[in-house]
């Protein structure tokens, strides 16, 4: 009977050889070339096989040998983190540095099993002071500092 | 002597105030996230990068070497006071340095540990200054074969140095590689795996991966496992050392910085590895061994002095073969690359005042450090009072802003926290991510380098193995493979990671 001993290492290896696959699969596409004139598709597809290979011997190994579970994944604080800083990405050309900042701040602070509400407004108001002191005034960074529509 | 009129050089443009200044925001950058946790000098360098195209790209790459050797001294700080340390290089220290602060020896502590950075970092830019000729001459002998078998030579030996399982670093290694040739290939003028994305043919960008792999990964992974921080024991007084403390210290200071500039040559050396290797030899050397981990002051001096020189080193490789041996080198390939500079012995010849200047600052940085260091404890010790949940946010804001601004777009931000996903990710399956650092930026050199020998051998692969030098790369490479897979040195080798 076959059993996963050792989930992170067969999941690794299963995530490995996937990549390796689509790497060979969209690489496709690319003209191979011979040896002496490799074509855009030649690298990728050594890649693309040496990750097949790499990927197929860890998973294998995961099933004979024991190894620890993968950790639980606390969804939440990905979530936010990554998320603040997207919707900063998005918004700050429109919406100023200011209140970009302010926005990151408690959205990013709220994947703290500690948040605060009101502690993170504050520190946000201060660092936002702090980015448009540092990055506009001192770094003379092409930013907006506040919303576009309050100047037209 | 033309190593002095070299050195005389490298001050000459290292001395500037200009510079001077850089080096000091560097190394006081470096200093403070030394001391914070949760940030590291990848994710650090990954974020300043941005703000330095507008510098001269000596002045950039002073600023951003000066955050790695800063780091070294910021690390041990936090692990000395309050027994944890700022970044992994500093671990070691925590064994007797937090011993000695607990005996009321927290100033003892703190000053060899400046102390014998400081001599480590003199002794090390000499020692930089002295190696980098032969070698670059060396290195420009190299053909496409030799250069493609040495970066997998340096690949490998980053891997077995490097703690976790062989076989999943190497295939970080490749996943990085296959990162790095994304976009438009510079032969052909095919855009690869761009997926139709338009900011993809320009390639994934260099600050993205460290800063998601780096950065945000780390930030995540600290949220999802509360800890609690130690307070600070002591009081720090009198930070200075008697006599006979520095008669115990001088000697493993030395032996450190010695230990530490030879690991910091090889790949995947650095700091880290230095300061362990020098821990266990001092432990070794000892006449009374059980003093360590209760205050041993060898165990502070020989660390100290083995990453600080270790850190500085590892820039041996950098600049004078190309090749980046750890992560924090891989960003220096970015800097040097987005001022158009592409790394290799060539650097010394057509840049001599960078490559001068950059070595000559190392030690006017580690000179500012040891002078402004131990007045500004009290200010770092401050810092690590606010709470984790305050810092981190905005450790955030400086990425989100750093990225945001490489070119104004909303897609390197999101291709960042695409990589702080996969950096997660990579966490729960303990995979490291520092090999795919490094493939990631040597990728498309390492495409270039085999397809240049493969051109000139006419298809004959057999060329990597019939060239003497770059056969005696290949068979080092695969040494170290089979030697680590030995059961035995595979169980030493676990052992050693394991005092983390």
């Amino acid at each position: 009977m076959l059993r996963i001993r050792n989930p992170k290492d067969f999941w690794a290896g299963v995530l490995f050889a996937l990549v390796g696959t689509a790497a060979i699969v969209l690489g496709s596409r690319y003209n191979l070339g011979t040896a002496a004139r490799m074509g855009p598709g030649y690298f990728p597809r050594i890649l693309g096989m040496l990750l097949i290979v790499l990927g197929g011997i860890i998973a294998l190994r995961a099933l004979k040998v024991d190894g620890p579970a993968i950790p639980p994944w606390r969804w939440w604080s990905t979530l936010m983190v990554l998320g603040s800083v997207v919707l900063f990405g998005l918004i700050v050309n429109t919406a100023g540095l200011a209140l970009s900042t302010v926005v990151l701040i408690v959205l990013a602070s709220s994947a703290s099993s500690e948040f605060r509400w009101k502690e993170s407004l504050v520190s946000g108001i201060f660092l936002a002071a702090l980015a448009v002191g540092v990055f506009i005034v001192g770094l003379k960074l092409q930013l907006p500092i506040w919303p576009t529509f309050l100047h037209g | 002597m033309e190593l002095l009129n070299h050195l005389a050089l490298g001050f000459s443009v290292a001395l500037t105030p200009i510079n001077v200044m850089y080096a000091l925001i560097g190394s006081l950058l470096g200093t403070l996230i030394g001391v914070l946790p949760g940030i590291g000098p990848v994710a650090t360098i990954a974020m300043l990068l941005p703000t330095t195209y507008a510098l001269q790209p000596v002045s950039a790459l002073i600023m951003l070497a000066g955050i790695y050797y800063g780091a070294q001294y910021g690390g041990s700080t936090t692990s000395i006071l309050i027994n944890m340390p700022g970044e992994t290089s500093s671990a070691v220290t925590c064994l007797d340095g937090h011993q000695m602060a607990r005996n009321g020896e927290a100033g003892a502590a703190l000053a060899t540990a400046a102390l014998a950075s400081f001599f480590a970092g003199c002794v090390a830019t000499v020692f930089i200054a002295a190696v980098s000729v032969p070698l670059s001459e060396l290195a420009l002998k190299f053909g496409p074969a030799e250069y493609f078998s040495l970066m997998v030579l340096g690949l490998i030996g980053a891997v077995v140095l490097a703690h976790g399982s062989l076989i999943k670093a190497i295939a970080m290694i490749v996943l990085g590689l296959l990162l790095g040739i994304v976009g438009t290939d510079v032969n052909s003028g095919v855009a690869r795996f761009d997926f139709g994305i338009p900011e993809l043919t320009d390639g994934i960008g260099v600050v993205s991966v460290a800063m998601g792999l780096f950065g945000f990964a780390e930030i995540i992974t600290n949220l999802e496992s509360q800890e609690t921080r130690e307070r600070l024991s002591s009081k720090v007084k009198g930070l200075w050392l008697t006599k006979a403390q520095f008669k115990a210290a001088w000697p493993a200071a030395v032996r450190g910085t010695g230990l530490g500039s030879f690991l910091g040559l090889l790949p995947g050396g650095g700091a880290m590895l230095a300061s362990f290797a020098s821990y266990a030899v001092e432990k070794k050397v000892a006449k009374d061994p059980s003093r360590f981990g209760k205050g041993a002051i060898q165990g502070v001096a020989g660390p100290e002095a083995a990453n600080n020189a270790g850190a500085q080193t590892s820039f041996i490789p950098l600049l004078t073969l190309g090749i980046p041996e750890n992560a924090v080198m891989a960003m220096m390939v970015g800097a040097m690359t987005i001022h158009n500079i592409q790394p290799g012995p060539q650097v010394m010849t057509s840049n001599p005042g960078l490559f001068w200047g950059l070595i000559a600052s190392m030690w006017v940085g580690n000179l500012m450090l040891v002078v402004l260091n131990l007045p500004l404890i009290g200010i770092w010790i401050k810092l690590l009072t606010v709470p984790y949940r305050i810092l981190y946010p905005a450790i955030l804001l400086f990425c989100a802003i750093g990225v945001y601004t490489i070119s104004n777009a909303s897609f390197d931000v999101m291709q960042t926290a695409f990589f702080g996903f996969l950096g997660v990710l990579f966490l729960k399956l303990e995979c490291e991510p520092a090999p795919l650092l490094l493939g990631f930026v040597l990728g498309p050199m390492m495409e270039e380098n085999l397809r240049r020998a493969m051109l000139l051998s006419r298809g004959d692969p057999s060329v990597f193995v019939t060239r003497p030098l770059s056969a005696v790369m290949l068979a080092a490479a695969v040494l170290l493979i089979v030697v680590i897979a030995l059961p035995n040195i595979r169980r030493r080798r676990e052992e050693a990671f394991q005092e983390e």
